[in-house]
């Protein structure tokens, strides 16, 4: 039985559309590429829950998640940006991950994964505080806590220098474990380095994921079209 | 969550709003409208609108020198600005009469330099008695779209170099565009249902309002249908005014931002001194007047009855239920209209342009049938105090609810973070400031006394308005000042209590 | 004084002076004392200024309640106007017995309710007219009057006013009850003049306020040189602040007259208590309350005369008063012209 199962799956929008009919196993890493504007954060958001399917189902392990609200469904996302509220501590922001009530937060817990991500000691600060590769480790901090099986990363390290996204990108893979992870990137570089598999976006379709080096050394016309050309 | 407490709550609301009206609809006669009733819903527009637009106007400016400007003071000019809505109306005509009037200081000085008198009688009275008692208000809610504006975008416009004329086009101005409107709107709606000052300042009965027919026909017609279709010709009013703001209005679009403090650019040089020129012409304005109220109630203060302080307690009292009533109402709503709910916001509005003798009228006809009047006097007044000053607290809510729920519902969605620990974590957080200011801002009406209830009045029961009514209606009018001083500071105290923990010691 | 002169309606957002709440206190005594067991109540509505501690609701109702072995029970209802609104919508299920505050320009209306029981009784009164009312019984009266400063030289008549350039507050006969006396007075004076006299006096009306309260406030702020209110008013600055400067002006039309009544409910479940207040408040134990406390004439001189101090003020020679039915038919046309003559 599958991980994660897009069944016939369709987003409608007045003149925008997307269709992805699909599987992912649990544990894999899968990249989501494409164009600009073909419509990758679109699908992570119908993953998560944002935006209604048109039609097809979204089910994880045989069972329908498109009707759970956002919170309920056996996964966690990281957005491009605002990952954290300003206003509470990164240890409370962490803690929401636990208990969204902040009553029974495990705070050794809080701490424990502060520091696996490299973080120790600053749980007492606010998020302005940190800088932006500080917060980006708070928030999949939060992730780990969650403990979903399924990760949507949209994008969440793109403010970050390649250095430190690639750093990043390691640390989800070490920290990731069992989870599906799905990661919106348009930078090729970081699906051959962190994803085993990709899935293309474009024209309309949320291609099948299929193995990323086999996909990046014979383009079909799509991506071949967005790369530019560009050796690599 | 949020949306089903808002539809709820509008439910409620529309339902205590409309119900009495359609009550007072449906009793016998009525003879329909009269020339006169639409000679008043004229003037009533034409005087609610040149308001609007005058204190709006002078409040732009104030409140940009305010946003941009340090100064000792600065502070506690910020919390004086609650106290001029904050007056009785009989109190603040006064105190604009010994400034303005024929006895007044600026007429004093003209005379005393051989120049002809200016008399404050008349549509320019009414508008300048409107300006002093609504821009204020004003003021606070375009402050606080230009504290609204995130720091980060403060600092990319100053690493821009953007010289003020760009501050203005690509962030003041967008601002403005958001918030002006519902200012505008608020303003407008005031002075809509405005009677006293109308009517005081009016000069005469070319100056009717609508209000005023809603009296005439219910106190010595016994009209009812008539009141009610003059009360909904108000509501009709108001809520094209809503419908036209809403047109109007466009969210600014600045993103969230990370709660840094980062002042606002103060341009030197002339600019400065026109800042310093505002503030000073603002403070002046306002409080000349309030002035006059110390001085002239000062005296009575050491005569007053001592039934002024069981009534202050009862003021008190009802404040201390209507305001958490009110801010309640009002937080659902607007976080239920910041979902999409559209539909709730005219109803949030309803009340602003509701007749309180209407209202008062419609509930007592509810309930005269099952149960005496009187012994609803606290539940009704509460009520009552609730519901009129509602659309306020709503005004003040609803920008910042729009902004939460924008940068952060997606997030809080993501989390799960909903119900009491959504309210807990996130609501009562992030919206501290604008949800301190409208508790006090409540709080203080009610103690000043929104409705017209007398229908359910009790022989012992008397709030300090009534107090202070009664004094002038048995000639006392030195202590009727000293208590209405009383008055002024306990809505004050408790304006400045709640705005207080709004600003949790934090900077203005 | 009138309790139906001070028309407490100020309907705006901030401050309306006719709402009332239960104080806590107050309200929590209230209930922990309840009426003894058996002890008949006599409801009295009335206007609000009549029970203020100032008013003569308090005096009394000890006085009546020491001699009726009953607890007399008056409910505020805002001014006199309000007080007939407020029967109208209470109609025949009125807990009311007595109705007590309406002036002469409103019985015909309350009249036409149907609800009022004649009053049976044959006071013998001292109004300065004749006067006789199957269903109302006057309890105190007055002139109206321009109040004004000693040091002005009061004009003798509307014409003289007219021609003045004094400046005058007068009260909206929309939402007041003196306001409404003042249309009729001119009326009852001037007739199918009265339009040209409202036309000429517009340039002498400052502004014109809600009640009276507003009015006479701002006529000791200076903002008028004369103020509309009644001939007993400087007794109150004289009696109660020891102050002689006001007086009040006669005006050889005549004054107008206001006439406070009360009036017996058909419905009342204690008519022989109704009929004994009616008749207590026309005694000397009432009445002799009313010149200090309401600031009016007595509908009946006690046995004691007036209070020292009301010989000072000025008696106007003659007295105009329109009949109940003639106020009645006149109000509606009145208005209208007085609208057209100051909207100008």
């Amino acid at each position: 039985m599958a991980g994660l199962r897009l069944d016939h799956l369709a987003i409608v929008q007045d003149d925008f559309a997307l269709r992805a009919d699909w599987s992912a196993e649990p544990g894999g890493r899968v990249a989501v590429i494409g164009p600009s504007g073909a419509g990758k954060s679109t699908l992570l958001h119908t993953i998560a829950g944002f935006l209604p399917p048109s039609e097809g189902a979204v089910l994880w392990q045989g069972a329908r998640i498109d009707a759970l609200p956002p919170g309920q469904r056996p996964l966690s996302i990281l957005f491009q940006d605002q990952n954290l509220f300003p206003h509470l501590t990164i240890a409370q922001n962490l803690g929401l991950g636990l208990d969204p009530a902040l009553r029974r937060v495990d705070w050794r817990a809080v701490e424990a994964v502060l520091e696996r991500v490299g973080l120790s000691g600053l749980g007492a600060r606010r998020p302005a505080q940190l800088s932006g590769g500080q917060q980006s480790r708070a928030a999949l901090a939060r992730a780990l806590l969650r403990q979903r099986p399924l990760l949507l990363l949209d994008e969440p390290f793109a403010a970050l220098g390649p250095a430190l996204k690639a750093e990043m990108l390691d640390l989800v893979d070490a920290l990731a474990g069992d989870a599906l992870v799905l990661m919106v990137t348009h930078d090729p570089a970081d699906a051959r380095r962190f994803a085993r598999d990709t899935v293309l976006v474009a024209e309309g379709v949320a291609a099948p994921p299929v193995p990323t080096a086999a996909l990046f050394a014979d383009p079909p016309p799509a991506l071949a079209a967005y790369l530019g050309g560009a050796a690599f | 969550m949020a949306r089903r407490a808002g539809t709820l709550t509008a439910l409620a609301l529309a339902f205590v709003t409309l119900a009495p009206v359609a009550v007072v609809m449906v009793q016998a006669g009525g003879r329909g409208l009269t020339a006169p009733d639409w000679a008043a819903l004229r003037f009533t527009l034409l005087q609610a609108v040149l308001s609007a637009l005058a204190s709006v106007g002078c409040a732009v400016p104030l409140a940009r020198a305010l946003a941009r400007r340090r100064f000792a003071g600065r502070g506690a000019l910020i919390t004086a600005l609650g106290a001029p809505f904050l007056l009785p109306v009989i109190v603040a005509v006064l105190g604009l009469l010994a400034v303005f009037g024929r006895a007044g200081v600026v007429n004093a000085t003209l005379r005393g330099l051989g120049l002809p008198e200016v008399s404050i009688f008349g549509l320019g009275g009414v508008v300048l008695a409107h300006v002093f008692l609504n821009m204020p208000l004003a003021t606070r809610m375009l402050l606080q779209g230009w504290q609204a504006i995130p720091a980060e975008r403060l600092r990319l416009a100053e690493s821009l170099g953007f010289t003020p004329r760009e501050v203005w086009r690509h962030l003041e101005r967008p601002m403005l565009r958001a918030v002006l409107p519902g200012a505008l709107l608020a303003v407008f709606a005031i002075c809509l249902t405005s009677f006293a000052v109308v009517l005081i300042l009016g000069g005469g009965p070319a100056a009717t309002t609508v209000e005023l027919a809603i009296w005439q026909a219910i106190r010595f017609e016994f009209d009812l249908p008539r009141a009610a279709t003059l009360a909904v010709m108000q509501v009709l009013a108001c809520g094209g005014a809503v419908g036209l703001a809403g047109l109007v209005a466009r969210a600014p679009g600045f993103g969230a931002g990370l709660d840094r403090l980062h002042p606002l650019p103060a341009p030197p040089g002339w600019r400065r001194g026109l800042d310093a020129a505002v503030l000073a012409l603002a403070t002046l304005f306002l409080a000349a007047p309030l002035l006059a109220v110390l001085q002239r109630g000062l005296p009575g203060l050491l005569s007053l009855p001592a039934s002024i302080w069981p009534a202050a307690a009862a003021s008190a009292l009802v404040a201390c239920l209507a305001a958490p009533l009110a801010v309640g109402g009002a937080l659902a709503l607007a976080l239920g209209r910041a979902q999409g709910v559209r539909w709730l916001e005219p109803v949030a509005m309803l009340p602003m342009a509701g007749s309180q003798l209407v209202l008062g009228t419609g509930l007592f006809l509810i309930a005269f049938p099952f149960v005496t009047p009187a012994r609803l006097s606290l539940p009704v007044t509460v009520l009552v105090t609730a519901v009129m000053s509602l659309p306020f607290a709503y005004r003040i809510l609803a920008p910042a609810a729009q902004a939460l729920v924008a940068d952060y519902g997606r997030l809080a969605a993501a989390l799960d973070l909903r119900g009491g620990a959504a309210l807990r974590l996130l609501v009562l957080p992030r919206l501290r400031r604008p949800l301190g200011f409208a508790l006090g801002l409540c709080a203080a009406l009610a103690a000043g006394d929104l409705g017209v209830v007398a229908l359910f009045a009790t022989e012992t029961g008397v709030t300090l308005p009534l107090a202070i009514s009664r004094l002038m209606g048995a000639y006392r009018m030195d202590q009727a000042a000293g208590a209405a001083l009383v008055l002024v500071a306990l809505a004050f105290g408790l304006f400045w209590i709640g705005d207080r923990w709004g600003r949790g010691g934090t900077e203005a | 004084m009138s309790g139906l002169r001070p028309l407490h309606l100020r309907p705006n957002v901030k401050w309306s002076l006719t709402m009332k709440t239960l104080c806590f206190a107050a309200g929590c005594l209230a209930i922990a004392t309840p009426a003894l067991a058996e002890t008949p109540v006599l409801d009295v509505l009335t206007y609000d200024s009549f029970v203020s501690e100032w008013g003569p609701g308090p005096a009394i109702e000890k006085a009546f309640e020491a001699e009726c072995g009953c607890d007399l029970r008056f409910t505020p209802a805002g001014d006199g106007a309000a007080l007939l609104a407020r029967l109208q919508l209470e109609g025949a299920r009125t807990e009311a017995d007595v109705v007590l505050g309406l002036d002469t320009n409103l019985t015909a209306a309350a009249r036409k309710t149907g609800l009022f029981a004649p009053h049976g009784q044959t006071p013998d009164l001292s109004l300065p007219v004749p006067f006789t009312d199957a269903d109302f019984l006057p309890y105190d009266w007055g002139w109206f009057a321009f109040v004004h400063g000693k040091s002005l030289t009061a004009p003798g008549d509307f014409k003289a006013l007219a021609a003045s350039d004094l400046k005058i507050v007068i009260q909206d006969p929309r939402s007041s009850t003196p306001g409404l006396g003042l249309l009729m007075w001119v009326k009852a004076a001037y007739g199918d003049q009265a339009a040209q006299i409202w036309a000429d006096l517009a340039d002498n009306i400052v502004t014109v306020t809600p009640g009276w309260s507003e009015a006479y406030g701002m006529f000791l702020e200076g903002e008028a040189d004369m103020v509309l209110s009644y001939t007993t008013s400087p007794a109150y600055h004289l009696i109660a602040e020891q102050d002689d400067s006001k007086a009040a002006a006669v005006f050889a039309e005549g004054n107008y007259l206001q006439v406070e009544v009360m009036g017996k409910l058909a419905a009342s479940d204690q008519p022989e208590l109704a009929d004994r207040f009616l008749a207590f408040m026309l005694s000397d134990a009432a009445q002799s309350v009313l010149p200090v406390t309401n600031w009016m004439y007595p509908a009946h001189v006690p046995a004691e005369g007036l209070p020292k101090g009301f010989e000072t003020l000025a008696q106007p020679a003659k007295s105009l008063l329109l009949s109940a039915d003639e106020a009645e038919a006149l109000r509606g046309p009145a208005l209208d012209e007085w609208r057209a003559a100051l909207a100008r």
